[in-house]
């Protein structure tokens, strides 16, 4: 119990007043400044408290008196953000590609919003600025597999390739060894002819033997040329573009086991804007036709 | 009449009682909000125990120590929800032993990679990042070409059941089948079976090696149903909204 409170003599300060057998303490409160910031905080606290989601309840949780949550306010902002361009994006479900092309508020649109978008979606297989890698297709360069023009691109983009999607674009190239097609001997030399198409010389002999095989086996997709096929989704065979290698031990490869290779279908996962802003900004990439 | 210390502080064992009252305000103002833990999960349908193949993979997820650069959380930011997808549930959670949610994002978040690539592009991608993504810093995984090891399977199963995931005793002793069956090493069988126990688990030969069950395989199956489970475009806003 404070019982007598004094005056220091050495330091002028005024004691607690409390007594341990003879000693006293000097009382030294805390500076204004910092206590009143203290006591702030409990106030600041306590109205926090009721204005925001705190407490924990028997069943729930108290979601205070000013009706904010974060996905509240969450939604809210997504759809503000979906109101500003809903015009915007209308218009662009509604107009064909070559019409967007001409209107440069929406191509404006569509650059901006394309670039994101591919960034996302579509760099992680073609890359960068449709760079393409090994087994994913280049789409900076005017080689489609199928088809470049802008309804065909759209409709890649929507519905994919050889995916679970019934509108899936599917096609099966045989494995002609693995399945027995065709000998050793035969894939050796129709590699090496689809090889020339592109230029690389051989044997004249192999090249007559490996023609037959072709135009057997490989024609009625890949075109008597080797100039491809959009509607079969058959690569074109004789520009020296390859999408999994144009060594000869590849190309072996491709025919002995078949390539598969596969697309989501993005209408599954993004809205329908953004899939005909991908398109157009994909036959913008520099090799639409 | 004055409160007095003098009281407590002669008599231990008043002053034991009340220590302990006191410690145990700041236990229970942790401990309680934890029996209401079930309401703040979202009741959302689509949720499921993981397939043996996808846990096996998350287990290998584990195993590398994936979550140290990749987070599973799609938090309620607008960026994050651009980018990503719809924000991440506790509900998606919920049979994770432990969790994925992670702290750190050197590399994107996974919470809903499942469909967004291709398998052969998470192969691809496994074998060597930089033949695809050439600024990656992402190591190499080409080791996980190795058979996998999943004999234990249903041991697995059973030891997560201790500790809640609904798995059922149909699910335990199809497990080691399930594997196979998921991974497409058994050619030609019924996988209706599978499916009804594992709604929309991902079938097929992951890694273009049919004829054996590989690490490669279980990975890219659970990144591939990773966020898959509920749908978004059924979900009742209400139900989520916290």
């Amino acid at each position: 119990m404070p019982t007598k409170i004094e005056k220091d003599a050495t330091t002028g300060q005024d004691t607690t007043g409390h007594e341990w057998d003879g000693i006293k303490e000097l009382n030294t409160p805390l500076p204004k400044w910092w206590l009143y910031t203290f006591y702030f905080c409990i106030v600041w606290g306590i109205a926090y408290t009721v204005l925001y989601p705190s407490w924990p309840t028997l069943s729930q949780h108290f979601s205070g008196t000013s009706g904010w949550s974060r996905r509240g306010e969450l939604a809210e902002t997504l759809a503000a953000q979906k109101a500003a361009q809903a015009d915007t994006r209308a218009k662009i479900v509604a107009t064909p590609i070559e019409e967007i092309r001409k209107d440069p508020a929406l191509m404006g649109y569509v650059q901006a919003a394309g670039r994101v978008a591919f960034a996302d979606n579509c760099a992680g297989c073609h890359g960068a600025g449709g760079a393409g890698a090994v087994g994913f297709p280049t789409l900076a360069d005017d080689d489609w597999i199928w088809g470049g023009k802008p309804e065909d691109i759209l409709q890649t983009i929507t519905y994919g390739i050889r995916n679970a999607n019934e509108n899936s674009r599917i096609s099966d190239m045989p494995r002609f060894g693995a399945d027995g097609l065709l000998t050793k001997e035969q894939i050796g030399d129709v590699a090496d002819y689809v090889l020339s198409l592109s230029g690389t010389a051989a044997d004249p002999a192999v090249l007559e033997r490996g023609a037959t095989v072709f135009a057997e086996n490989c024609a009625a997709c890949h075109g008597e040329k080797g100039e491809g096929m959009h509607e079969m989704g058959a690569p074109r065979l004789s520009d020296g573009i390859w999408l999994y290698g144009g060594d000869r031990k590849t190309v072996v490869e491709t025919i002995t086991y078949a390539r598969k290779g596969s697309m989501p279908a993005w209408i599954e996962r993004l809205d329908p804007a953004t899939v005909k802003v991908l398109a157009t900004y994909v036959h913008a990439l520099g090799g639409g036709q | 009449m004055k409160f007095s210390h003098a009281i407590i502080e002669k008599n231990v064992l008043l002053l034991a009682v009340l220590s302990l009252l006191t410690v145990s305000i700041g236990g229970l103002v942790q401990i309680v909000p934890l029996f209401t833990i079930e309401s703040t999960i979202e009741r959302v349908d689509g949720v499921r125990p993981y397939s043996p193949l996808e846990l096996a993979g998350r287990n290998i997820y584990i195993r590398e120590g994936c979550y140290l650069c990749h987070s599973q959380q799609i938090r309620t930011f607008k960026d994050e929800v651009e980018r990503y997808g719809h924000y991440s549930l506790a509900a998606e959670s919920m049979y994770d032993h432990p969790f994925q949610w992670g702290s750190k994002r050197t590399g994107p978040d996974l919470a809903r990679v499942g469909g967004k690539y291709s398998n052969a592009w998470h192969v691809a991608h496994l074998n060597d990042p930089r033949a695809l993504v050439p600024e990656s810093i992402m190591p190499t995984y080409q080791f996980l070409n190795r058979p996998l090891k999943f004999e234990d399977y249903a041991d697995h199963l059973k030891t997560l059941r201790i500790a809640g995931v609904p798995y059922t005793d149909e699910m335990v002793a199809e497990a080691v089948k399930d594997v196979r069956l998921q991974a497409g090493a058994l050619p030609d069988a019924d996988t209706a079976g599978l499916l009804a126990r594992y709604p929309k688990a991902r079938l097929g030969d992951f890694d273009g090696k049919p004829e054996e069950v590989t690490e490669m395989d279980a990975l890219v199956a659970y990144l591939q149903m990773l966020g898959t489970l509920v749908d978004f475009t059924r979900i009742n806003p209400e139900d989520v909204q916290q």
